[in-house]
């Protein structure tokens, strides 16, 4: 009876405190100051056991984790796992006890950009939390760098040359975006579904799954970015070395992170595995040079019909063989 | 503990649950009857105003809710027609080369806002899917004031001075684009992905603002 009376008294005057403090406000916001209060009242009861409560709290939402299902693809919660991630290391989140720092954008960039032997990118950068945000939005911004240089290449060479006629073009974009997302993401099928016919084939354990793939192969087209950019400078020795240099250190990072998974099979299947990866990276780097930077030759201010029986000296390389070896 | 009780009269200092200052505007209604009996110019004119409303907080980006909390998707829409039909290419031009369509420009605008918001909140971001789309497409306005002011620049002689004009005002314009929608944006973002979020609206205004300065009519 007694401990009735204190709480029910208890909250009564928790109340009437906070009613007393802001009778002005209560008289002309009638809905927002109850909620308030409901919210007040609750934290100043709860406020008490603090500390405590967040250890228990971390400690429940770790079992739940591991416990809990993943949700069925077609939620929305499901698509939200593969997003979460940071720009950087945040001091904050370092202290938090919990399952694990939140993966790091930056630092999958950084690791793509410089492959090591041993060092490899699954293991090492994805710890298996692949991310979707990383191979999305490079190859968006590979897409739309691309079309945006090989326009500023006409540009540059219609001031060089003003005879070369200027114009947007702006069906590259289209063009470049469809390239590069079916080459970073059939790419990446194609490859998983070979590991996986050789794993049921071979009994090995440990091959990548389908988003880590995606994830390799996303991260990887980023050292194009700056190699797009550098190929404005209209000397074709520099193009080369530098498109040399990005395929390079894209191809090597993808051995690395391949050779682990692929060594265990025989010879030939390996060697013909990675040959036939590297071979299409060079494909899609070759491909892009000789597209979207090569300017168009002298043409003459022609009327509209004539102007589409020109002979293109541009060489169209579209994706098609790479969805043929698939 | 039970002498303060006594000074609280639950009559004059308590409010009941805003029972008492809804009446007053319940009174209005009553005489307003509903909206399908005013005037269309009074429909018209609300909604207007709503919108330059916003342009007003687009123009000179302050850290308010209006955007957020009365969104609408007529400002866009209409931002977004006028900016396509003075981008596109002329129906005379061969099909290849030229700037882009209609459809394209539409495509584009309406796609990567989508887009944006779809990544913002993925990204664990707290604002609604229209608020976002809301805020993407109102700061598209400096954008197109740009468009306007190359398109008159275009008019008098092609040069590089008519070019470093138009090269400056769509700078001008594309930062004023991202400070505004910034300003909106990232405060529903946790600090350790704002980054993250607004990158993609970095790219987005990027291409339009490109779009809008290779423009060359024909």
């Amino acid at each position: 009876m007694a401990a009735a009376d204190e709480l029910a008294f208890h909250e009564f005057e928790e109340a009437t405190n906070l009613l007393a403090q802001n009778p002005n406000e209560a008289t002309t916001r009638g809905n927002q100051l109850v909620p308030q209060q409901h919210v007040a009242v609750a934290m100043d009861s709860g406020g008490s056991y603090g500390a405590e409560d967040e250890v228990e709290e971390n400690d429940k939402t770790a079992l739940l984790q591991e416990e809990k299902q993943q949700p069925g693809f077609w939620t929305f919660g499901y698509y939200q796992s593969f997003f979460d991630v940071d720009t950087s290391q945040s001091p904050r989140r370092a202290s938090i006890p919990g399952p694990g720092l939140a993966p790091q954008v930056l630092d999958r960039i950084k690791g793509s950009l410089l492959p090591r032997p041993g060092h490899n990118f699954v293991r090492h950068h994805l710890r298996n939390r692949p991310d979707l945000y990383g191979p999305f939005w490079i190859c968006a911004t590979l897409a739309f760098v691309l079309a945006i240089t090989g326009n500023l290449t006409l540009v540059l060479a219609q001031r060089r040359d003003p005879s070369i006629h200027y114009s947007p073009q702006f069906h590259k974009v289209t063009v470049a975006g469809t390239a590069i997302y079916c080459y970073a993401w059939l790419v990446p099928l194609a490859l998983w579904g070979f590991l996986q016919w050789r794993k049921g084939v071979r009994e090995r354990v440990g091959p990548y799954t389908f988003l880590e793939t995606v994830c390799v192969y996303g991260y990887s087209l980023f050292v194009f970015i700056p190699t797009v950019v550098l190929w404005l400078i209209p000397v074709p020795w520099l193009q080369w070395l530098s498109g040399a240099l990005a395929l390079g250190l894209s191809a090597a990072g993808l051995v690395f992170t391949l050779w682990p998974v692929v060594r265990e099979d025989t010879r030939l299947a390996a060697v013909l595995l990675l040959s036939v990866a590297v071979l299409l990276h060079a494909l899609l780097a070759t491909g892009c040079k000789f597209y979207f930077f090569q300017p168009l030759p002298l043409e003459p201010a022609a009327p509209p019909h004539q102007a589409t029986s020109q002979p293109p000296t541009v060489l169209l390389s579209p994706p098609p063989p790479r969805s043929a070896a698939a | 503990m039970f002498a303060g009780l006594s000074d609280i009269s639950i009559s004059q200092d308590i409010p009941v649950e805003g029972e008492i200052t809804i009446p007053m505007r319940s009174r209005i209604r009553e005489f307003d009857s509903s909206t399908l009996n005013e005037s269309v110019q009074n429909t018209i004119m609300r909604d207007l105003k709503a919108v330059g409303k916003k342009f007003m907080h687009v123009l000179y980006p302050r850290k308010s809710n209006t955007l957020l909390r009365d969104w609408d998707l007529w400002g866009p829409l209409i931002l977004c027609v006028t900016l396509a039909l003075m981008l596109q290419r002329g129906s005379v031009d061969s099909e290849k080369d030229g700037g882009p369509q209609f459809a394209e420009v539409f495509v584009i605008v309406w796609f990567g806002a989508v887009t944006i918001t779809l990544n913002s909140k993925l990204l664990g971001g707290n604002i609604s899917f229209f608020q976002s789309l809301c805020v993407l497409g109102y700061c598209i306005l400096p954008l197109t004031v740009a468009m306007l002011v190359c398109r008159l620049v275009l008019l008098a002689e092609p040069g590089p001075i008519n070019f470093m004009v138009r090269l400056f005002v769509v700078i001008v314009m594309f930062a004023w684009s991202i400070v505004a929608s910034t300003a909106f944006l990232a405060d529903s973002q946790p600090p350790n992905r704002k980054a993250l979020a607004v990158y993609p609206v970095f790219l987005f205004y990027f291409v339009i603002s490109w779009m809008i300065l290779t423009f060359t009519p024909q």
